[in-house]
């Protein structure tokens, strides 16, 4: 019981950075809904879809599931920045479990995905995005966004304390998930990639992530070559999949990590 | 009653080929300050923290208030506070959030955690600044916050992980004050620090380490006295050096070493004041007149660089580097 409130207290901890600086929270809000704005507007015109009711329907999950991915990066910095400030000291000499910090922290950084997602999703309906399937489906979509944006936060979390230095995190985890969101169909059908590429984008989990987030909003999309394989046909399942192959993965990997990484 | 024991600690980075700790042993009784001396790269830091479950050693035993800190490092911990050399606290937030923080996570609720926050921050001058982000503070303010939040549990040993370290001369004196009044309440304190000063000024006792091993331990006084007894130093001018060398070496019965150089005499003497008195009287009847004459008791400094061959100044940087795994 004490290990939960301890986490919830290092939650916490995050919350009340946001209230003493909201810059934080009003730039990285401020990020994606730029990207709406610029995606929507600069490449809408010239990407032709097919999807009914034009490129916004399209791009609005890709840049849900981009900016959830980019927990990865918030979750790592920030970690690193706490073990270079010898804070990690401090908790790890504390009467509390380990695995508190790690717990508290993922918590944290999916909390503010809330706060920007919605953000997002005003923005996106004032630009045109319509979900068609109704506000069960949708809120689940949500869900399901929290849920990988929190997954990846184990995987920041296994990069922030694998790094030797805190200035390379941030380049590190941005070599990840670039790739990770622009190697898929977040942005654009991946039509006109390269078949093997094709496959590739298609097993892709933001791939998925995007798929499942489409049709949950009601929007039933594939695409090339790829189309009618296993991700395609069941995007949100697979995406389940993925983020338990992920977790079961990096939460011990991460909490061992976390016991036995020394300060730098 | 030991408050704290280390025995035979070893402790190897890089898979064994940089020694931090080479068998280091030492203790503290309870109620008393140790202060750990010695230069960077000599394994205080390593000691404190394997001292505060922070790092296991590769071989050795420790107890921190009769409890094993390898088997159970979860209760050491509840009984300790640590110090680092940086100040470990969130800086985005302000002074009292992060001690009524640190207090909940000692689990002493909101109330209590509130009430100890306010307690401590009185305490260490820091109220009128309790509300604004730590960024805010100068580096003394840090520190004192820092030692704050090691102390919200009132515990039963407090490890100073070189406390004032990058600290101006009037944050070191501030902070200095702080620790005595810890002192002065019974803390049972371990402190390192690479400042003879501050060892000889904070502790009861003093082990100096070299190279990952206690080279000596001691009382400020007997340490010096392992160096000799106190020295007459004269400086006069050139040409009546020879003349003063003379009534130096009557007086104290001792051959005395000339500098030329700097024009300085110098002899052991026995009965400091009484030779002073002497030399001087001597001087007067030949007309001689010093332009500086003194009584220098050892150093620290003269205690270190007698035990180590080399000047506590001299940063071991290489050593420093490898025993933190080469990272600068």
């Amino acid at each position: 019981m004490n290990g939960i409130t301890d986490a919830l207290i290092i939650t916490k901890r995050q919350l009340l950075q946001l209230a003493r600086v909201p810059e934080v929270l009003i730039f990285s809000t401020i990020q994606p809904i730029m990207f709406v704005l610029l995606f929507r507007f600069v490449f809408g015109g010239s990407i032709s879809t097919g999807a009914p009711g034009g490129y916004v329907q399209l791009l609005m999950p890709g840049i849900f599931v981009q900016t959830v991915a980019f927990t990865l990066a918030a979750t790592a910095s920030g970690l690193a920045e706490d073990m270079k400030k010898g804070l990690i000291d401090r908790f790890r000499s504390l009467p509390i479990a380990r695995s508190a910090l790690v717990f508290g922290r993922t918590l944290g950084d999916s909390t503010l995905n809330i706060v920007v997602l919605f953000a997002m999703g005003l923005t996106g309906f004032i630009v045109g995005w319509r979900p068609s399937s109704g506000i069960l489906k949708i809120s689940l979509s949500f869900i399901l966004l929290l849920f990988f944006g929190y997954a990846l936060s184990w995987v920041g979390i296994y990069a922030g304390l694998s790094a030797r230095d805190a200035r390379v995190v941030q380049n590190v985890s941005f070599l990840i998930t670039f790739p990770l969101t622009f190697l898929s169909n977040a942005f654009a059908p991946t039509t006109g990639m390269p078949k093997p590429l094709q496959y590739v984008a298609e097993w892709n989990p933001v791939s998925t992530m995007v798929a499942a987030c489409r049709e949950l909003f009601g929007l039933k999309i594939q695409f090339g070559v790829t189309a009618n394989s296993f991700p395609s046909s069941h995007p949100v399942t697979m995406s389940l999949i993925y983020m338990v192959i992920i977790m079961v993965i990096f939460v011990p990997l991460s909490v061992r990590k976390y016991s036995t990484t020394a300060n730098r | 009653m030991k408050s704290v024991i280390a025995e035979d600690l070893v402790k190897t980075y890089r898979k064994g080929s940089v020694k931090a700790l080479d068998g280091l042993s030492l203790d503290v009784t309870e109620g008393t300050v140790l202060s750990v001396l010695g230069p960077n790269g000599a394994g205080k830091t390593t000691t404190v923290r394997i001292l505060a479950t922070l790092l296991a050693p590769d071989s050795g035993r420790a107890t921190v208030a009769g409890i094993d800190v390898i088997k159970n490092p979860e209760k050491v911990r509840e009984v300790i506070g640590l110090s680092g050399q940086y100040a470990a606290v969130d800086e985005t937030l302000t002074g009292w959030d992060n001690l009524v923080m640190f207090g909940q996570l000692y689990h002493l609720g909101k109330t209590k955690s509130v009430a100890r926050a306010n307690e401590l921050l009185e305490k260490f001058s820091l109220t009128d600044s309790a509300r604004r982000p730590i960024k805010t503070y100068s580096g003394g303010m840090r520190r004192r916050l820092d030692l704050a939040a090691s102390l919200i549990v009132r515990p039963k040993v407090l490890f100073l992980d070189e406390p004032t370290t990058g600290l101006d001369p009037r944050g070191r004196q501030e902070m200095w004050g702080v620790i005595e009044e810890l002192v002065k309440d019974g803390v049972t304190l371990l402190l390192t620090t690479q400042y003879l000063e501050e060892a000889d000024q904070l502790a009861d006792e003093i082990v100096v380490i070299d190279y990952g091993k206690v080279i000596a331990r001691g009382t400020s006084d007997a340490l010096k006295k392992q160096v000799g007894g106190e020295r007459l130093e004269v400086i006069v001018e050139q040409n009546q050096i020879s003349a003063v060398a003379e009534i130096v070496e009557r007086v104290s019965g001792a051959s005395a070493s000339i500098d030329e150089g700097l024009r300085k005499i110098t002899a052991p003497v026995s009965s400091g004041s009484t030779a002073l008195v002497e030399v001087l009287r001597a001087m007067d009847t030949s007309g001689i007149h010093p332009l500086d004459i003194a009584l220098k008791r050892p150093s620290l400094d003269d205690v270190f660089m007698s035990l180590t061959g080399h000047a506590a100044e001299d940063q071991v940087v290489e050593v420093a580097k490898k025993a933190r795994g080469g990272r600068p």
